[in-house]
């Protein structure tokens, strides 16, 4: 690891004069070469948003474009700073590598989220400064507090049904012969769209006046017990949001499911048999050994879909559009931002979802802090 | 587990919970698909599990109506006796059939049906076609009235979601990787306050990041170019791309690299001929998610694409049949359809690497 280690030279015999002569045209091309490929790759999809070739020729374009371009800005860079000289292609290349993404983590997240402070404390058109008055509407607006209780809702129901189920389909899962094709069954709706399931549950929720067949499964169901046709995500309010939340807790289930069977596949095979010798009915086994064991993992899944039900949008946006008492901070958020451009309070909305996930960020920062070795 | 002996009892049990769950898990899925090949009028006129063996009156015979019977009182039809209004609800007769009036009271007619066991398996792809090709087609009533109808040209934004998804996909995968191998086995002033930075932003709401970025693309004119949109996923989806990949490159040999390091190859060199071929596995884990992601992505799109019909995706096009046309039934099942099928191909043939990936990354926000 000799390079790697190696003290930055101070370069004796160095002449900062001769070494600007020298280098200066260097450094104008590393600035100037990147800059000019951006700009080039920039013009170039406007030019192709604009223009009137078959589709699947600009479709073809953009993607050689795009991916063949990201590419280049690496192999140009550095092959500037390996022409630089060795001692500042050893300083510099750590930034052609680490860079661009750090150039695109600041732009797109980690600015926005001091911009998107900045503008939570002025008024919709960004004009006034009115500090924490978003915030104060926030929370005493009636209909914006109905969307924290729908959230809680979310939390609370999405989360604890999605880790009970994926916790007793991989315990089952795990005694039976037909394990992999069940878990793959239940697994398959992570691949499918909220938009697309949206449409499936739309369709099972689906209601026909009381003469005509109901097509829709629930509703069949329903009447074939006896009851009257009904409207699920409409009516009952609050309840109505439960029938939003399965579709969550259907998407979701599998991703519990796997990091539970993974974790239970990692308890060793001893310590079970060994309380099944000493007696142990199936149940203690179930509570008393693999819960605590797998204690860890059902944390990490149940942050995880926390998190994520706190930023749920499409399933509500398309199955109700918000309406009967059914909206989210995400659709809260969208509806203030883009429909009522009222940017002060679709952004205080967006910090508010931020400060949400903080505690996540803070444990994450401690874990990574312990764990890694980062000399 | 198996080998311990669980009894017969046992087994039977945990199959029996475990095929009603999965039961659950599959029937909303398959009846969408059932319903994506059934005809619009059978879509509209009984539940998809009508091509299972069920029982349903079946038309056996039809009755001419006298001109002078007296539609207003009680009449005597084909054996059974009932007003205008009992003869529309159906009457059973004695022998198990049922007389139905069909229609208004002048010019209505009379079947009589007999309930028999009947599967409705009249199955068509040309949901499918009028779904992608966005022509107008026409559609034969059972009375015999010809409607004439709008598809929706999905093809278009099946293209488009392409056209987004790969670059959105292989562009961060790049960039992440580059990183990665920086955080790994360079050494740079700043190097730990970056990757924390990398950490904290692992579970930041993209939201927060939206009318921002939009301000910048209104500036930059980029707004409904697909460059603005495979920027946006790659920003959002960097952060966990970097964590994923660094921790695997980490992982690598340290000697591997050492011995090339003395045989004089560049970091460069080393990082494309060396460090991209033995990461495969993990970017594969990563370049699903970062697919599926976008692929499904509404959000992003809504916000980026808008309203420029040119570029719509495929989750746009769906959301938008179901706020015009949402009880089309036809055009949503084949619709949805369309939008899951890539993905469960991608799913199900790479399943491996995509479970890897949630096992090693089960941080992101």
């Amino acid at each position: 690891m000799a390079q790697l280690d190696q003290a930055p030279g101070s370069g004796s015999g160095f002449n900062p004069l001769e070494w600007l002569g020298s280098q200066l045209g260097r450094l104008v091309v590393s600035v100037l070469v990147p800059g000019v490929l951006f700009v080039v790759l920039w013009q170039g999809f406007i030019f192709l948003r604009d223009s009137e070739a078959p589709q699947y020729l600009i479709a073809i374009i953009a993607i050689v474009w795009g991916v063949g371009g990201a590419a280049a800005l690496y192999f140009v860079s550095n092959w500037i700073i390996e022409r630089l000289g060795p001692e500042w292609t050893r300083r510099l290349q750590p930034f052609v590598f680490v860079g661009p993404a750090m150039a695109i983590l600041a732009w797109y997240l980690a600015i926005p989220t001091l911009r998107t402070l900045w503008l939570s404390f002025f008024d919709r058109t960004s004009d006034n400064f009115i500090f924490l008055d978003n915030y104060i509407d926030i929370f005493t607006d009636p209909n914006l507090i109905v969307v924290f209780r729908n959230n809680l809702l979310w939390i609370v129901f999405g989360a604890s049904l999605s880790v009970i189920l994926g916790l007793l389909i991989a315990v089952l899962a795990d005694r039976s012969r037909y394990e992999s094709l069940a878990k793959s069954l239940i697994f398959l709706p992570m691949a499918i769209s909220f938009v697309g399931a949206g449409v499936i549950w739309n369709f099972i929720y689906e209601v026909k006046d009381i003469s005509a067949p109901q097509i829709g499964l629930l509703n069949a169901i329903w009447v074939g017990l006896g009851g009257e046709p009904q409207a699920w995500t409409a009516l009952l309010q609050p309840w109505n949001n439960l029938f939003l939340i399965i579709i969550v807790v259907w998407l979701q289930t599998g991703y519990a499911m796997v990091l539970f069977s993974a974790a239970i596949k990692g308890i060793p095979g001893d310590l079970i048999e060994a309380a099944r010798v000493d007696g142990a009915t199936e149940v203690q086994i179930f509570f008393r050994i693999m819960i605590p064991y797998i204690w860890g993992t059902i944390i990490t899944v149940a942050t995880t879909i926390v998190i994520f039900t706190l930023k749920i949008f499409d399933i509500v946006l398309v199955m109700t559009g918000g309406r009967f008492g059914t909206e989210v901070i995400a659709t809260a958020f969208y509806r203030q931002n883009f429909t009522n451009r009222n940017f002060g309070l679709g952004s205080a909305i967006a910090i508010v979802l931020l400060l949400l996930v903080v505690p996540v960020m803070i444990y994450n920062l401690r874990k990574f802090g312990e764990e890694e070795a980062f000399e | 587990m198996n080998a311990t002996g669980q009894s017969r009892w046992a087994n039977f049990f945990i199959n029996g919970s475990l095929l009603f769950l999965v039961a659950l898990w599959t029937i909303p899925t398959l009846g969408l698909l059932v319903s994506s090949v059934r005809t619009r009028f059978d879509i509209a006129t009984s539940g998809w599990w009508a091509i299972l063996p069920h029982q349903e009156w079946v038309l056996v015979d039809e009755i001419e109506i006298d001109d002078d019977l007296d539609r207003d009182g009680v009449m005597n039809i084909a054996g059974v006796t009932g007003t205008f209004e009992e003869l529309r609800e159906g009457i059973e007769t004695e022998d198990g059939m049922q007389v139905l009036w069909i229609g208004n009271r002048r010019t209505g007619r009379v079947e009589v049906q007999e309930q028999q066991w009947v599967m409705r398996t009249d199955l068509t792809l040309d949901n499918y076609s009028n779904v992608l090709t966005g022509k107008e087609y026409q559609i034969t009533q059972p009375d015999g009235t010809v409607i004439t109808e709008q598809g929706d040209d999905m093809t278009a934004a099946f293209l488009n979601s392409l056209t987004v998804t790969i670059p959105a996909t292989v562009i961060p995968i790049l960039i992440a990787a580059f990183a990665a191998y920086g955080f790994a086995w360079m050494r740079f002033p700043g190097r730990k306050i970056l990757f924390t930075v990398v950490v904290a932003l692992l579970v930041v709401p993209l939201q927060i990041a939206l009318v921002p970025i939009l301000s910048d693309y209104r500036v930059l004119g980029l707004n409904g170019t697909f460059l603005a949109i495979w920027l946006a996923h790659t920003g959002f989806g960097l952060p966990l791309a970097t964590y994923l990949l660094y921790s695997y490159v980490k992982g690598l040999p340290r000697d591997i690299l050492e011995s090339a390091f003395i045989d004089g190859a560049s970091h460069f060199t080393i990082f494309l001929r060396l460090i991209l071929p033995l990461s495969i596995p993990a970017l594969a884990s990563f370049a699903i998610f970062q697919f599926l992601w976008v692929w499904n992505d509404y959000l992003v799109a809504l916000v980026f694409i808008g309203a420029a019909p040119d570029v719509q995706v495929l989750t746009m096009r769906l959301a938008e049949i179901v706020g015009s046309r949402g009880a089309d039934w036809h055009l949503l099942t084949a619709g949805a359809f369309v939008t899951m099928v890539l993905p469960m191909v991608v799913f199900f043939s790479l399943q491996r690497f995509f479970v890897r990936g949630l096992l090693a990354g089960s941080v992101k926000g």
